[in-house]
């Protein structure tokens, strides 16, 4: 493998971890909605870079679900449910921007470390894209604890999905049943959480997963 | 229907077993079935000590199954044991074949939950519900210690087969861990105390013919378990962990038979002599195992033969015992001995070989109870010869406690059988009491005269246990076969030896003498005298001698302390005629110092985690993301 070879694939990887970080200071959801579509269109690129370098055809086909899925028709979908539904407020944060990003930091500099040590004997590539890929689903988690917004939620949900698609990218001979079947369960999870979204609406008028707790009857 | 199919599939099975184990030198059969774990499998295999618990299992199956033909009908529900049943003895079959870690704990929970299931048959009454919670609770930790002993013993490359558990080496503090779930397991199922208190519970609740296979044989697949972890998987025994075991096995077999002393419920007494009999087991194992950390292969020999031994007698025994307290039950509607007596006389036949159960298990010649406990005693009088300063003392000390536990078991025999057979009906149920059908009749006699063959002629069993022991110590006691007169010589000639049969001759013979001699001379004399009233001036049968007031002296004297028993009589006032009263007042020490803390520590967690189910989305998430950075940063930190 080619020093260029790594070096794109380093980039792309590390691009996925720069706009998970991204995600995590967007206090607007249309925006929130457009670095997501971003961040799979990065995915869609480093799952090529992947296909390409690694000669694996079928990994082509990952690129292509997770570009129009994830980079077109998910972003397309919540942007019209947002409308439908009116919500284009804020999003409402449980931590400040603040400490939130530092914990970010935190979280990427925790997976370097664990993944770097971990897989000591494992080829380069790999151990880079398996690091790079905890901190994005380290990332996804942090965003899906600390925002308030259920459509928050949903989109940190599926970036800790592509976390887990860069990783099964990253490591060569997972086969492609897998990986679709994978892509087909999120966009269910895509689907149930839609209607849920339209529940929750249709009863509290908010989707602030706070109204739920209030409707529970639960001390906060 | 259904125990017809099953007791003729375990007649089939214990001939099968019974040639593997008796033929010449038969080889040890495998086979691999790809099923149950991957790259696992599931393994069975059938060697020598396979082979003798199957024979206990299914010979207890069979003649359990026979019994059922007949009990059977008196079921209320029998939709509900039907189903179970033979999947109980299945599973049973099950643990004993398995050969990977994976099948013997899937088989060891199925034989547990059938069981339980058995046991809730009658789930209406609370009592019985209460006995399925205790059991199942009690189930579940014997298997979670299990499931633990094996992760240790496959080790983190995950080899769950015996094989490669055997190959492997284990030493150190993991063989005493292993050790010491293994105890906690196997003897939570086979009722080593304190781990015995779901057993008096649960076995009584089920119907008699599962009573007497959860006594007779499922105690003793716990036995299996134990035995193949501890000396065929482990191996290389320390010769304090012989000590714990020894002392676990003095103790279980002193307090089982005083529990069982307490008891006025038939059945219960006997589920408390499972326990006393699973102590005399556990003697015999750990002297086998402390004898084989010093090396005396010959010793360790004996021992182990006499654990095993005593594993068939007692399959044997407790389920005669069992089916006929079924038949007591059948006939009068009642277990409490203080409203049976006199049913000798309504019941001959279940009598005389719940008789024979009785002297079987009292260890009285000629009987198979006498020699596998005479057995151990040659075993612990080998005591002296080993290294160790703490067995020294130690095993003369559990050789009293097992006599004291013999004494004791004869004197409580001699209550169940008295009480309950003989004297005058105390109800009128009791009285009304007729025998049992043919089928239940048939399964007790063949029992009863197992345990008489069993007592004569031990030397044939003796030397069919000897392949096992030959693959677990490495040596077999001498061949019994070749001695002159079937007498049975463990160690030589010169040191001792026992002829059952001879002793069976001459018990016989003179029993007739004397009776011949009291009837030809006493009985048949003319006397003339005032009329003996038998010391009841009163006919009411409520004076007659009861269970509670046989047993006082012996409460009085271990019960003060044990069960800090008190004992209060109530006089009316002079001149009143209201009646006295006696009460009496037992306390299960074991339970209430032991048991209660930890319902209470467990009870006082769950409160305080309760509120942990009510939280909101959000800290559901929190609390997933921070058990995940804690691990992690565990990790980094780690190495």
């Amino acid at each position: 493998m080619g020093q260029f070879d790594f070096d794109v694939a380093h980039l792309l990887a590390g691009g996925l971890v720069l706009i998970s970080l991204t995600m995590l200071y967007q206090d607007r959801l249309y925006a929130l909605i457009r670095v997501f579509a971003l961040h799979a269109f990065v995915l869609a690129l480093s799952v090529a870079w992947q296909a390409a370098i690694q000669n694996a055809a079928h990994l082509y086909i990952t690129a292509a679900i997770a570009l129009v899925f994830k980079g077109i028709i998910i972003p397309v979908a919540l942007h019209r449910i947002m409308v439908r539904l009116g919500i284009h407020r804020e999003i409402e944060t449980v931590v400040g921007i603040g400490p939130t990003m530092l914990a970010g930091i935190g979280l990427v500099a925790l997976s370097m470390v664990v993944m770097l040590r971990v897989t000591a004997e494992a080829d380069s590539l790999a151990r880079e894209d398996l690091a790079f890929a905890l901190s994005v689903v380290l990332l996804g988690l942090l965003l899906m604890v600390t925002r308030r917004n259920a459509v928050s939620l949903v989109v940190g949900f599926m970036s800790l999905e592509n976390g887990l698609i860069l990783a099964a990218t990253g490591a060569k001979g997972m086969p492609l049943v897998v990986e679709i079947s994978v892509a087909f369960s999120v966009l269910i999870a895509f689907i149930v959480i839609g209607i849920f979204l339209f529940q929750i609406r249709e009863r509290f008028d908010t989707v602030d997963v706070g109204a739920l707790d209030r409707f529970r009857g639960e001390r906060r | 229907m259904i125990y017809g199919v099953a007791c003729v599939i375990a007649l089939v099975a214990t001939v099968a077993a019974l040639a593997q184990l008796t033929g010449e030198r038969s080889p040890v059969s495998t086979i691999v079935l790809p099923l149950g774990l991957p790259w696992v499998g599931a393994h069975f295999r059938l060697d020598a000590l396979s082979s003798f618990f199957l024979v206990v299992v299914d010979l207890g199956a069979a003649a359990a199954s026979l019994y059922a033909i007949g009990y059977g009908r008196h079921e209320g529900e029998p939709l509900r044991v039907l189903p179970f049943y033979p999947a109980f003895l299945a599973a049973m079959n099950l643990v004993v074949l398995a050969s990977d870690a994976f099948t013997f704990l899937v088989s060891w929970e199925f034989m547990s939950l059938a069981s339980w299931a058995l046991v809730m048959v009658r789930h209406r009454d609370p009592d019985n519900r209460r006995a399925g919670l205790i059991y199942i609770v009690m189930a579940s930790f014997g298997a979670l210690c299990l499931l633990l002993a094996f992760g240790l013993l496959a080790g983190p490359e995950g080899g769950y087969a015996f094989e490669a558990i055997r190959a492997a080496h284990h030493a150190g503090p993991v063989a005493t861990l292993v050790l010491a779930l293994v105890l906690l397991g196997a003897g939570s199922k086979a009722g080593l105390v304190p781990l015995h208190v779901w057993l008096p519970l649960a076995h009584p609740a089920a119907p008699s013919h599962v009573s007497a296979l959860m006594s007779g044989v499922m105690t003793k697949v716990a036995v299996y378990g134990f035995i193949r972890i501890a000396f065929d998987l482990l191996g290389n025994p320390t010769w304090w962990s012989g000590m714990v075991v020894l002392i676990l096995g003095g103790i279980t077999a002193v307090v089982g038979v005083l529990y069982a002393l307490m008891q006025h419920d038939l059945k219960r007494l006997l589920a408390y002599h499972t326990v006393e009999n699973i102590g005399i087991i556990f003697i015999g194992l750990g002297l086998a195992l402390a004898f084989q950390a010093n090396g005396m292969a010959l010793a360790a020999a004996l021992a182990l033969t006499a654990g095993l031994f005593h594993v068939f007698n007692h399959s044997l025994f407790k389920s005669l015992l069992f089916f006929g307290s079924g038949a007591v039950q059948t006939a009068t509607g009642e277990r409490d001995m203080e409203h049976l007596g006199g049913l000798i006389h309504g019941m001959p036949f279940t009598g005389f070989a719940f008789l024979v159960g009785c002297v079987a298990i009292s260890a009285l010649p000629p009987l198979n109870g006498f020699v596998s406990e005479w057995m151990t005693f040659q075993a612990i009088l080998l005591g002296p010869d080993v290294a160790q300063w703490g067995l020294k003392f130690t095993i003369p000390a559990v050789g009293a406690l097992l006599a004291l536990s013999a004494a004791l078991a004869a004197a409580c025999f001699v209550k169940a059988f008295g009480i309950s057979f003989l004297g005058r009906p105390r109800t009128a149920a009791a009285e009304r009491a007729t025998e049992v059908d043919r089928f239940s009749l048939a399964s007790m006699f063949i029992l009863a005269g197992l345990c008489l063959l069993a007592g004569i002629l031990p030397g044939f069993v003796i030397d069919a246990l000897a392949p096992v022991t030959q693959s677990l110590v490495q040596a077999g006691i001498p061949v019994q076969g070749g001695v002159p007169w079937l007498s049975i010589v463990p160690i030589a000639a010169s040191r001792s030896s026992y002829n059952g049969l001879l002793v069976f001759l001459f018990i016989t013979a003179s029993a007739w003498t004397a009776t011949l001699a009291i009837h030809r001379f006493a009985s048949r004399a003319v006397r003339r005298s005032a009329p003996w009233d038998c010391g009841y001036p009163d006919a009411n049968p409520i004076t007659q001698y009861s269970a509670s007031s046989f047993a006082q002296p012996i409460r009085r004297i271990y019960g003060t302390n044990l069960f800090r028993a008190r004992e209060r009589v109530e006089m009316p006032p002079p001149g009143d005629t209201a009646p006295a009263h006696f009460y009496l007042e037992l306390h299960d020490l074991i339970w209430e110092w032991l048991y209660l803390p930890v319902t209470g520590a467990v009870c006082l967690l769950a409160d305080r985690f309760n509120h942990l189910q009510f939280l909101t989305i959000r800290r559901y998430l929190s609390l997933v993301f921070l058990a995940l950075i804690t691990l992690l940063l565990a990790l980094a930190i780690w190495d």
